[in-house]
């Protein structure tokens, strides 16, 4: 049984190999929508955002939460639709 | 049975953006990879409002969640930013506003390990203390530099790499201070280390963008990017949270290759376009240059130029992006194919301000894949090419890529719009590309040069070349 700590450096390795893998041949052409979409995949960071709000335990790291949820939002919502808007335009090219 | 639930949850949740990831690779694919991300996020976000999270772990919180009013207030506030930001902005603007995001996305990891780093103060394990001190100078330094990006992209500051006197040495300083200010908050901790290490880490970022020339500005956002990723890996690990920590460190790996990647498409070595300005002798005063005699033409010249061509090459650039000309030039493409005259795109990587930028817009303007040439195909056809149209390009075209040797752009492939008959360049002034660097190639006899902005001349080379 692995401790908590190893548990999560073992994810995070595996993780990296995974990342590697998935883009290793990716076209120039996809290059800045698959910018634009990793991009708005780590704005999963509100997640953690909203947790630490919850566990705010004064005024300050409560407003610095809610900075942090309202930076992580726009990051993450606008993300995805950007990179939507993006890629609605290469699927217009098949006839 | 609940805490099974959520981590069942929160591992689909990762897979989603392991699929998406793998769908964006892909022409096809792309659009539902990014629908798939989109999923997974919102699940993961929602299932924060319905699940506690596990007792033992640091992300355990109460439900309903505490300040549930202002935290929805802030998810609305965020969506009512973010959402119109990201439909109406231009796909001209898109690079600066993706650098936007991220630097957000940083700044929100950075704020998010200061939190709990102050909610844990000196029961914070060693790990934890050293995963909040990268996640805060990494998230800072993203945020700042992403800011800078932001600014040259936008153009509310010069494009051309800024370096000053002894702006090495203060580099070198700023960064021996962030670790010196890294190290105090791991000894000693307190709020003030994290101050003094929040704010030279958002200096760094300044300094480390300033020197960065315009045409490698794409290359910065996406390490920026991979950075943002890592930091949310490690407030992943702050908080034991798992999906952060596959989340982000997808971003961060899939964004270091993908860095390599575009770095490698401009021919050069990530150390030189993040240190090139410091390393890069000064040019050769342009001055002199300017005076030279350049042979410009009317829309007229060009259409007759056009009209007696088998083969047309057009090569489009940001100056086309600008104009919003797309559709124009979808117009004159298709003109020039009902008098029979073989025509294409000659497509380079970067050129634009972002990877793909052109393809981007073509395909706006329904432009068919097919006729859309990478440089690796079209180059070797210039030489029976009758006309180069370059649109609003310029650094893409630059022979100094290949000539001359400590220019910024040295050793990045070029479209060797040379090699052809004529080459026509559509231009809003002399003024050099984005890099800043003189193209020798706007004095060269065979060159016209058509001055103006893209989309009114190409409409009247479009109406010049159907009254022929």
């Amino acid at each position: 049984m692995m401790s908590n700590g190893m548990a999560l450096l073992a994810i995070f390795t595996l993780a990296i190999f995974v990342g590697f893998e998935v883009v290793s041949k990716v076209s120039s052409t996809l290059h800045t929508p698959l910018m634009s979409g990793a991009n708005a995949i780590h704005g999963v960071i509100l997640v953690g955002a909203i947790v630490v709000a919850d566990h705010s335990s004064n005024n300050l790291e409560l407003w610095l939460a809610l900075t942090a949820i309202v930076l992580a939002t726009v990051n993450m919502v606008g993300g995805f639709v950007v990179t939507d808007r993006m890629l609605e335009m290469f699927k217009a090219k098949k006839k | 049975m609940n805490r099974n639930l959520y981590d069942l949850i929160g591992l689909a949740a990762a897979v989603c953006f392991i699929l998406a990831l793998k769908g964006l690779s892909h022409p096809k694919t792309a659009r539902r990879g990014n629908l798939i991300g989109a999923f997974g996020a919102t699940v993961a976000t929602l299932l924060v409002f319905f699940f506690t999270g596990n007792k033992d772990d640091k992300n355990y919180h109460a439900l309903p969640l505490h300040h549930l009013p202002l935290i929805l207030g802030a998810l609305v506030l965020g969506l009512l930013v973010g959402v119109p930001a990201a439909r109406k902005v231009q796909m001209t603007q898109m690079p600066q506003l993706v650098a936007l995001f991220n630097g957000v996305g940083g700044g929100a990891a950075a704020l998010v390990a200061i939190v709990e780093y102050l909610k844990l103060g000196s029961n914070a394990t060693s790990a934890e203390v050293i995963a909040t001190v990268f996640t805060v100078i990494v998230g800072s330094v993203s945020f700042s530099g992403s800011c800078i990006t932001f600014a040259k992209l936008q153009e509310l500051m010069t494009t051309r790499p800024v370096v000053f006197p002894g702006g090495r040495f203060l580099i070198a300083a700023n960064l021996a201070g962030v670790f010196a200010a890294g190290a105090w908050v791991v000894n000693s901790g307190g709020n003030t280390s994290l101050a003094v290490l929040g704010g030279l880490s958002l200096l760094f970022g300044v300094l480390f963008v300033l020197p960065v020339g315009g045409a490698d500005v794409p290359i910065v956002i996406s390490l920026l990017n991979a950075f943002t990723g890592l930091t949310v890996a490690a407030s992943g690990y702050v908080l034991q949270t798992t999906l952060l920590i596959v989340a982000g460190t997808l971003v961060g790996a899939s964004g270091t290759i993908l860095t390599r990647l575009m770095a490698e498409a401009m021919g050069r070595s990530l150390f030189k376009t993040l240190f090139g300005a410091f390393t890069a002798k000064p040019q050769a005063a342009s001055g002199e240059a300017e005076a030279r005699p350049v042979k410009s033409g009317s829309p007229e010249d060009v259409a007759i130029l056009l009209n007696y061509a088998r083969r047309v090459v057009i090569v489009p650039g940001f100056g086309l992006a600008v104009a919003q000309a797309q559709h124009t030039v979808r117009e004159l493409a298709d003109v020039l194919a009902s008098k029979g005259i073989d025509v294409a795109y000659g497509i380079h990587a970067v050129a634009g301000r972002m990877p793909g930028h052109m393809n981007v817009l073509l395909a706006e303007a329904n432009v068919p894949y097919e006729q859309l040439a990478e440089m690796d195909e079209v180059n070797p056809t210039f030489s029976q090419t009758d006309v180069a149209l370059v649109i609003g390009a310029n650094d893409v075209v630059n022979p100094a890529a290949k000539n001359s040797p400590g220019c910024p752009i040295y050793g990045m492939p070029i479209l060797e719009v040379a090699d052809a008959a004529n080459v026509v360049f559509l231009k809003r002034s002399m003024r050099p590309g984005f890099a800043g660097i003189e193209n020798e190639l706007l004095y060269d006899p065979k060159t016209t040069l058509l001055f103006g902005d893209a989309k009114d001349t190409l409409t009247k080379v479009v109406s010049a070349l159907k009254n022929l």
